[in-house]
C-alpha cells in the first residue's frame, strides 16, 4: 500500500523537486543566512525521505494508521474491478464501517430528521468566536475510522502560533477516537459562501415544516451498500412502494453487481413482491435492510409503507448471507416487548 | 491636434471606450481631453470603498449616472471578517443625493446598506433605474418598500445573496398600479413569503420584464399563471420546485415553460422534485446558463436534464452531479464556458463521499473547448490531472479549485501539487484569477511568479513553507491587484521587501499568517498611501502589545483618502500606531 506512490505514473519526478528544494533552502532571497524560519516550515516528509513514502504519508494531516487511506481517496474503485493495489484497502475497511454504523452512528443521520444544527450552528459559533484561540483551531483534523496512528508528524509544516491551538485539537481527537466524532473545523474553510450554507441547511428545514402535505419536501435517507466505496442518498418521498424504491436501489447500485445479476434492476426482483423479506433470504443474493429509530436493523418489507418512512433511519444493502440472523423482524419485535 | 476638434467630436468619440482603463488612458493624454473625459464620464467604478472619499470622486466626475462600489474583503463572504467591520455606503448615498440628482444606477457589493440608504435613494434620484445589491447587509425589506413605492422609473432590483431582515412579504405591495417599468427582479435571497397576487399583478402589467428569480417561498403550482404572463423572460428563477405529482400542475407548468421562447437562464429548483424536472425540457434546447447550485436533486435525475442543454455555457451544480454527470456535460454541452462546482456537503458530516474526482474536471476540460472559467470542490486531485487540464485547456481565464482538506497531497503520489498548479500557470497564459489548494511548498509560488503575468487575483490557504512563497509572487505577478492569504507561514520579510509593489495593487489579506505587529507599522511608516489595518479581536489593549505580536489579521489597501474614520474598536490603523509619521 505504501509503495502505491511509486507504481503510478508521477509526472512531476518526486526527484528533481526534491532536489531543487534543497536548493530553494539555501538561496534566501534576501541573502540572509538565516533559514531557521524556513526550515520549521518544512514537512520532514519533502526533505528527502522520498524514498519512504510511509514517511511521507505519515506527515499528511490525516489521521489514521500509517499507510491507511480513507475509502474517499478512491472513490470510483469498484470493488469487483481487480488489479488495483489501492482495492486491498477497502476490504479491511468494510467490518470496521459496519461496526461503526451497527454501533449506533445517529450523528449521520440525526441532520436528516433534525437538519437544524450542523452546518447552521458551526457558521453562527464562527462568526461569533473571533478570538485567537479559537479563530485558529489548527487544521481540520479529519477522523476516519482508525485510531490516530502518526499524529505526532502533525505539527510539522504549521505556524508556531498556531501549534498550541493544534495540539489541543489533537488530543481532544486523541480522546474521542473510538467514535466518528465531530470534526475540529477550521473557521471559512471550505470557503463556501455563507448563504449557500444556509440555503442547504434551510432546504431541509423547509422539508420538515412543511409536514402536512404528503409527499411535499425530501426525505432523505442515506443508502449503503456492502463492498461499495461510497453511499448514496435517496428521497423515501419520491416512492410510494416498496416496488419503486427497490427498483430505484437497483438501479442505483448496479455499478456494483456488475457479474453478479445480470442487468440492473432484476437484482431485486425478488423484491417487488409484498413478502419481500422472506424471498430475499432465500432467493437473490442480496437484502434490503434498514435501521429504525431504536437502531436495530430491520428486513426492509415487514411493515406498511407509510410506517417505514417513518421509522426508517438508515439502508443498506447486505449480502444474504451476513443478514441471517439479524435483528427480528419488526413483528417479532413487538411480540417481545422491546 | 487636439483643439481642432470641437469638444463634442471627442467627446463623442471618447464614449465608444467602455472600460475604465482605456477612459483613463485617455485622460492622461492632456489637460483638455482631461476635461472632456471628466465631464462625459457617465460610469464609474470604486474597486474599494476606503481607497478614495465620495468627495474626491463626485469632484472628479461630476455628471456620473452609474456607480458601483465594492465594500469589505472577499474573504469576508467566508466569515473571516468580523461583524461591524465597516464597508458602510451612507457617507456615498448622502454625498451623491445632493451632487447626482440624475443618478440612475447604484451596483453595490459586500457593502452595508441600511433602510435609511435606501430611503435616500429613492427620494434622492427621479430618474433612478437600476439598483444592485450583491452580498449586501444591513437593511430589511421596509426599506425595499421605499424602493418600490417612490421610484417610478425602476428597471431592476437585484437583491442577490444578500442578507435581508426579512420582516415580511408585503414590501412588494408597495409597488403603485402605475408601476409598469420592470425589467429584472431577483428576491431569490428572500425567505418570507410575498403576496402572490401582488407578484401576479405586478408581472403582468410590466411587458418589459426580462429576468425574474423567485424566492424558495413561491410554490410550485403558482409559477405556470406567472409564465404565462411573462412569455418574454429571458431569465427565470423557480422558487420551490417541489410538491407531490400532481399531473394537472405537470401539464400546466410544462404548458407554461414551452411558451417561454427566449428563455435562456434558469435557476432556483430548490428541493427539485424529479418528477417535476421534464416539466422544463422544452426550454433547454436553448438555455445558455443552468444554476442548480440550490438544488439537491441527484442523478440520473440531474446528469439527465444537463445533458439536454446542448448551447449551455454556464453551468453552476452541486457536487450530485458526480464523475459520470460531468462526463455527459462534456459530451453534449460543447460550449461550455463556465463551471462551478459547489460541494453539497462541505463539513464531511457523511463518512463517505460523493462520487466527484478530479476525473470530472478533466472531462470537462477535455469535451468542452470553449471553456474558460472553473470554480471546482472535491475531495482529491493529481499533478497528473492538473497536468492534464492545463494541456487540454491553455484558454482558461480563472481557475479556482478547492481540494477541501487542506494540504492533500496528490493522492497518487503522495507529492505536492506544485507541478500542477506550475502547468495551469505556465500554459494558461491568459489566466486573471487562481486559487489554490492542497499540498503546496515554496515551488508552486516560483512557478506563479515566474509563469502568471496575467494574473490579477491569487488566492492562497494552508501553501508555502517560508517568506520565499510570498516574495515570488509579489515579485513576479506583474498584473497582480488582489492577493488573499490564510494559514501561510508568510512573515515580515517578504511584506517588507516588497513594500513599494503592494500600493500598485488593489488590497492584499493576509490572516494567521506570521506579520508581527513591528512590521505592520514600519511597513504604514515607509507607505505614506497605503492604509494598513491589523485586525485584532483580542482584549490587550494596543499599547501593550509587542513589536513581536503576531497579527490575527492584516487587511493592506492603497488608498488616498487616508486612513478610514468608521473602524470598529477591533480593527487597529497602523497610521495611529506610528506617530511620528508625517502625514
Amino acid at each position: 500500500m505504501e509503495d502505491e506512490g511509486q507504481n503510478d505514473v508521477s509526472v512531476a519526478s518526486s526527484s528533481t523537486v526534491d532536489c531543487d528544494l534543497e536548493e530553494h533552502r539555501e538561496l534566501n532571497y534576501l541573502g540572509l543566512s538565516d533559514c531557521s524560519s524556513a526550515e520549521s516550515y518544512r514537512l520532514t516528509g519533502l526533505s528527502g525521505d522520498r524514498k519512504n513514502d510511509l514517511n511521507l504519508k505519515a506527515t499528511e494531516l490525516r489521521l489514521g494508521l500509517p499507510g491507511f487511506q480513507s475509502p474517499k481517496r478512491e472513490p470510483n474503485l469498484h470493488f469487483v474491478s481487480s488489479g488495483k493495489p489501492d482495492e486491498k484497502l477497502l476490504f479491511p475497511l468494510l467490518p470496521l464501517s459496519q461496526k461503526s454504523v451497527v454501533t449506533g452512528n445517529k450523528r449521520g443521520f440525526s441532520e436528516v430528521n433534525d437538519p437544524i444544527p450542523k452546518e447552521g450552528n458551526w457558521m453562527f459559533r464562527a462568526s461569533e468566536n473571533e478570538g485567537p484561540d479559537s479563530s485558529n483551531p489548527g487544521i481540520k483534523i479529519k477522523q476516519s475510522v482508525g485510531t490516530a496512528g502518526a499524529q505526532s508528524n502533525l505539527g510539522n509544516g504549521i505556524p508556531s502560533k498556531q501549534s498550541k491551538e493544534h495540539s489541543l485539537a489533537t488530543s481532544q481527537n486523541n480522546a474521542s477516537n473510538n467514535a466518528p466524532a465531530a470534526k475540529a473545523q477550521v473557521v471559512g474553510w471550505p470557503p463556501v459562501r455563507s448563504f449557500r450554507k444556509n440555503s442547504l441547511v434551510s432546504t431541509s428545514r423547509n422539508n420538515e415544516e412543511v409536514d402536512g402535505k404528503l409527499g411535499a419536501g425530501a426525505l432523505f435517507i442515506k443508502v449503503s451498500m456492502d463492498g461499495a466505496p461510497y453511499l448514496r442518498k435517496v428521497d423515501l418521498h419520491n416512492y410510494s412502494t416498496y416496488q419503486e424504491l427497490s427498483s430505484a436501489l437497483g438501479k442505483m447500485f448496479s455499478c456494483f453487481i456488475v457479474g453478479q445479476c445480470g442487468s440492473s434492476g432484476n437484482l431485486f426482483k425478488e423484491m417487488q413482491t409484498a413478502d419481500s423479506s422472506k424471498d430475499l433470504l432465500h432467493g437473490s443474493e442480496y437484502v434490503l435492510t434498514y435501521e429504525d429509530k431504536d437502531g436495530d436493523w430491520m428486513l426492509v418489507g415487514d411493515v406498511p409503507w407509510n410506517m417505514f418512512m417513518n421509522t426508517c433511519k438508515k439502508l443498506k444493502i447486505m449480502k444474504g448471507s451476513d443478514a441471517i440472523g439479524l435483528a427480528p423482524t419488526a413483528a417479532e419485535k413487538s411480540t417481545r416487548g422491546y | 491636434m487636439a483643439y481642432s476638434f470641437p469638444e463634442e467630436v471627442l467627446e463623442h468619440v471618447f464614449s465608444f471606450l467602455h472600460s475604465d482603463r482605456d477612459r483613463n488612458a485617455v485622460s492622461l493624454v492632456c489637460k483638455s481631453w482631461y476635461e472632456i473625459d471628466r465631464w462625459s464620464r457617465r460610469r464609474v467604478f470604486i474597486g474599494n470603498c476606503y481607497a478614495i472619499s465620495p468627495r474626491a470622486v463626485i469632484r472628479r466626475f461630476p455628471e456620473v449616472r452609474s456607480i458601483k462600489i465594492k465594500g469589505k474583503p472577499h474573504f469576508a463572504d467566508f466569515n473571516l471578517v468580523p461583524d461591524g467591520w465597516g464597508g458602510y455606503v451612507f457617507p456615498w448615498i448622502t454625498a451623491m443625493a445632493s451632487s447626482y440628482p440624475w443618478l440612475e444606477e447604484i451596483h453595490l457589493k459586500r457593502m452595508v446598506v441600511t433602510n435609511a440608504c435606501l430611503e435616500l435613494i429613492a427620494k434622492s434620484f427621479k430618474n433612478f433605474r437600476v439598483l444592485v445589491l450583491s452580498t449586501c447587509e444591513g437593511f430589511s425589506t421596509d426599506g425595499l418598500a421605499s424602493i418600490a413605492a417612490n421610484c417610478r422609473n425602476l428597471r431592476e432590483l437585484d437583491l442577490r445573496d444578500s442578507e435581508v431582515d426579512d420582516l415580511s412579504g408585503h414590501w412588494l405591495s408597495h409597488f403603485p398600479d402605475s408601476y409598469t417599468s420592470l425589467v429584472s427582479l431577483n428576491i431569490s435571497c428572500l425567505g418570507s413569503e410575498v403576496s402572490f397576487s401582488a407578484l401576479e399583478r405586478l408581472v403582468s402589467r410590466c411587458p418589459n420584464l426580462r429576468s425574474l428569480s423567485l424566492n424558495q417561498a413561491v410554490p410550485i403550482d403558482r409559477i405556470a399563471c406567472l409564465l404565462r404572463q411573462a412569455p418574454q423572460l429571458i431569465e427565470l428563477g423557480t422558487g420551490a420546485y417541489n410538491a407531490e405529482l400532481r399531473p394537472d400542475v405537470f401539464s400546466s407548468l410544462s404548458g407554461a415553460f414551452s411558451c417561454l421562447k427566449e428563455l435562456r437562464s434558469l435557476s432556483g429548483f430548490w428541493d427539485a422534485v424529479p418528477a417535476y424536472i421534464p416539466a422544463v425540457y422544452s426550454v433547454c434546447s436553448g438555455i445558455t446558463s443552468l444554476n442548480l447550485s440550490y438544488t439537491t436533486m441527484q442523478n440520473p435525475d440531474l446528469t439527465k436534464l444537463v445533458s439536454q442543454c446542448p448551447n449551455l455555457q454556464q453551468l453552476w451544480v452541486l457536487d450530485y452531479i458526480e464523475d459520470c454527470g460531468l462526463e455527459a456535460v462534456a459530451a453534449s454541452c460543447k460550449d461550455l464556458r463556465e463551471l462551478r462546482v459547489f460541494p453539497s456537503d462541505p463539513y464531511e458530516e457523511d463518512e463517505f463521499d460523493i462520487a466527484l474526482t478530479e476525473r470530472g474536471l478533466v472531462s470537462v476540460s477535455e469535451g468542452c473547448t470553449n471553456l474558460q472559467s472553473v470554480l471546482y470542490f472535491c475531495h482529491q486531485m493529481s499533478n497528473a490531472a492538473l497536468i492534464s487540464i492545463a494541456q487540454n485547456r491553455p484558454n482558461l481565464t480563472r481557475f479556482r479549485l478547492c481540494i477541501i482538506e487542506p494540504r492533500s497531497p496528490d493522492y497518487l503520489t503522495l507529492q505536492p501539487l506544485d507541478a500542477g498548479f506550475g502547468a495551469i500557470v505556465e500554459h494558461c497564459k491568459g489566466l486573471r484569477r487562481l486559487s489554490l489548494s492542497g499540498l503546496l511548498t515554496d515551488r508552486v509560488f516560483e512557478y506563479i511568479g515566474t509563469h502568471a503575468k496575467k494574473l490579477e487575483m491569487l488566492s492562497v490557504a494552508f501553501a508555502g513553507e517560508s517568506d520565499l512563497g510570498l516574495h515570488l509572487v509579489l515579485s513576479g505577478c506583474e498584473s497582480l491587484r488582489k492577493l488573499e492569504i490564510r494559514d501561510c507561514p508568510f512573515g515580515d520579510k517578504a511584506l517588507l521587501a516588497n513594500a513599494e509593489k503592494l500600493e500598485t495593487m488593489r488590497s492584499l489579506w493576509m490572516s494567521s499568517c506570521s506579520v508581527s505587529f513591528g512590521a505592520c507599522k514600519l511597513l504604514c511608516r515607509r507607505m505614506p498611501r497605503l492604509n494598513v489595518e491589523v485586525i485584532d479581536e483580542t482584549s490587550e489593549v494596543a499599547e501593550s502589545r509587542p513589536e513581536s505580536f503576531t497579527v490575527q489579521k492584516l487587511y493592506i489597501y492603497r488608498s488616498v483618502a487616508g486612513p478610514r474614520l468608521d473602524m470598529p474598536d477591533y480593527v487597529l490603523s497602523m497610521e495611529e500606531e506610528s506617530p511620528d509619521l508625517i502625514g
